[in-house]
């Protein structure tokens, strides 16, 4: 299997991120992001690019990629959505955001739409916006107050490819509160 | 005269991810004064003075913490714990968006007093905006000369590297941070030896965090008296406190340390929603007793929360009201710790796994007295018996209210629901 593009396209940048750290084996969390953010996930060449930059071997590689929620070993859609499932959003109704959405979407918690654009999901970890519960993340960019309005507005911006720091701009959450 | 707050003065109102607004604010000024007019010791003293508290739930003296280093010739690091994951808490999220340099100069001024090699920020793998703007916050400070070689012509160099989680609530604990930032799974190392020790890399390492360490500028900058005018004798200074749940205006408030609980939930959390009463508080995140409508006037400070029964922690305060289940709110814990347990000891994976299955027999009205009584048995086997603190911690709500709302619980065991609306958020 020959090595991924983004071990060519990013050679320099590889060099700078294992630079950083005393140790090589340090960058094996920050090459994984790389290739995530390359692929939108992490294939089998991936793991293995890894272990070969890293003189690590592939199940060490696996068994610390397979630790960490936020790297997805399986193809995910072009926009992830990630409805806050903690304490707080759950009190605010996030599960009738969860229902509304998958309505909306047409598939269950989990899956992505046919079209490849959008994987809905709901973690446990609180997502630390619990000023803005129920909330969510598109991409890992915030989104607060999402009620089934807002959620649908969110939507109709995902279909015509917004970008999803410019949805968390409009959908954020304010630092300070009006009173 | 309103409270001026010290932290987040001027966020929702000034860039201060601009270096140069944040420096016309009086920012890297202490580091200037550091690195001309004190020696690592003196700013060590001087943090040591204010006795400033962490931030991240302990409640540990950081000034202690930074003398346990032992001098041995081996490299020290310093580790900003940029992991906030504490259900309800959301103040460092805030303080890395909207006062990054704060956090930087602080690093910078620690790094400095304990003589680190080099410093890193753990920053959880959700805060991508957070990552960012610290990226760019730190080329800015790099380009000033703040960051890097013989900083503002001084003999002091540092780097700092930030580092992103991907996703694992337990990476929060300083050894499991320690070893996810070594490139591992982000799993806690038996202590004693104590990072200060034995930490990143088998070398003396601190981690401190966020709100920690964006405090001690102002400590270098006004000196420790200063500190200590604010807050109470033993808990000095400022705290933000996340206020969510059932409340009109959820949000970060920084107020002294020892405001009362009334005054933070009445006076800046706009009260309860219209027509509500106040069942209980958790004042500290997922592991904090829950405090009681009795408990309205204690001030919230490290002691007297804790003399009250609970934790001040993380300062993640959530407000539950009438509407609330307690079955379900122990139920929302309970899957959160069995999903975020690293699985490395036994009573901690299956502990954690089976409360959440009893419990959720039990919130579905399928529970049984005898649930109840190993539920309140926990204690004996998830406590003490694990490697990190999370087997504990995972415990400690579930028993204060298996305690004050008992009769909850009985509703649901013997009547099949306590009458109160609540739904599940399903998992994938």
């Amino acid at each position: 299997m020959s090595a991924p593009a983004w071990v060519e396209k990013h050679k320099e940048k590889i060099e700078e991120i294992i630079a950083r750290y005393p140790k090589k084996r340090s960058a094996l969390m920050p090459l994984l992001h790389l290739a995530q953010e390359e692929r939108g996930w992490i294939a089998d060449e991936d793991i293995e690019a890894v272990a070969a930059i890293l003189g690590e071997t592939k199940s060490v590689v696996e068994s610390v990629c397979s630790f960490y929620s936020l790297f997805y070993r399986r193809p995910m859609g072009k926009y992830v959505i990630t409805v806050c499932g903690n304490i707080t959003c759950g009190l605010s109704g996030a599960q009738e955001l969860v229902d509304h959405l998958e309505r909306r979407l047409g598939i269950k918690v989990g899956e992505t739409t046919p079209d490849g654009l959008i994987t809905l999901l709901v973690t446990g970890e609180c997502i630390a916006a619990c000023d803005g519960a129920p909330a969510l993340q598109v991409n890992l960019e915030y989104c607060g107050n999402v009620t089934p309005e807002r959620a649908d507005e969110i939507i109709e911006l995902i279909k015509k490819g917004e970008d999803p720091a410019a949805i968390s701009d409009r959908f954020g959450i304010p630092p300070v509160k009006a009173v | 005269m309103a409270f001026e707050p010290v932290l987040t003065k001027g966020i929702g109102k000034l860039d201060l991810v601009d270096i140069e607004v944040y420096e016309s604010q009086g920012g890297y000024q202490a580091l200037r004064k550091a690195l001309k007019q004190m020696t690592p010791e003196d700013v060590h003293n001087e943090v040591k003075k204010a006795n400033l508290r962490g931030r991240g739930g302990a409640g540990f003296p950081a000034g202690i913490k930074w003398g346990f280093l032992p001098d041995d010739g081996r490299p020290r690091y310093l580790c900003c714990n940029a992991d906030e994951s504490e259900p309800g808490t959301f103040n460092n999220k805030m303080l890395i968006e909207y006062n990054p340099h704060l956090l930087i100069e602080g690093i910078l001024l620690a790094a400095y007093a304990t003589k680190a090699a080099q410093s890193f920020i753990y920053i959880r793998g959700e805060f991508k905006r957070g990552y960012e703007t610290l990226v760019k916050a730190l080329a800015q400070a790099k380009a000033k000369g703040y960051v890097g070689r013989n900083i503002l012509g001084s003999d002091f160099s540092q780097e700092i590297t930030i580092h992103r989680g991907a996703g694992a609530y337990i990476c929060g604990e300083e050894t499991g941070l320690l070893s996810s930032l070594e490139g591992g799974r982000g799993e806690p190392r038996i202590k004693p030896p104590f990072p200060a020790v034995s930490g990143l890399y088998g070398c003396p390492t601190v981690v401190n965090n966020v709100e920690t360490l964006c405090n001690v500028p102002f400590i270098v900058d006004r000196g420790a008296e200063w500190f200590l005018s604010i807050g109470t004798e033993k808990s000095p200074g400022t705290k933000i406190f996340s206020v969510s749940g059932k409340v009109r205006r959820p949000g970060n408030y920084e107020l002294p340390l020892g405001v009362t609980l009334r005054e933070l939930l009445e006076e800046h959390a706009g009260g309860l929603l219209p027509g509500r009463t106040l069942k209980a508080v958790q004042p500290g995140g997922a592991s904090s007793p829950v405090l009681l409508p009795e408990h309205l006037d204690i001030p919230l400070d490290f002691d007297s929360v804790q003399a009250a029964g609970s934790i001040l922690g993380t300062a993640g305060v959530i407000v539950f009201d009438d509407t609330v289940c307690m079955v379900r709110t122990a139920l929302y814990y309970a899957d959160f710790f069995s999903h975020e347990s690293c699985g490395q000891c036994t009573p901690c994976r299956e502990g954690t796994a089976w409360t959440a299955r009893i419990l959720r027999r039990i919130e579905q009205g399928q529970g049984t007295e005898h649930d109840l009584e190993v539920l309140r048995s926990l204690k004996e086997t998830m406590s003490g018996t694990t490697i990190c603190l999370l087997s504990d911690f995972s415990i400690t709500y579930l028993q204060s209210v298996l305690k004050h709302f008992e009769d909850e619980f009985k509703a649901h065991v013997h009547g099949r629901s306590c009458g109160l609306h609540a739904r599940e958020v399903r998992s994938a």
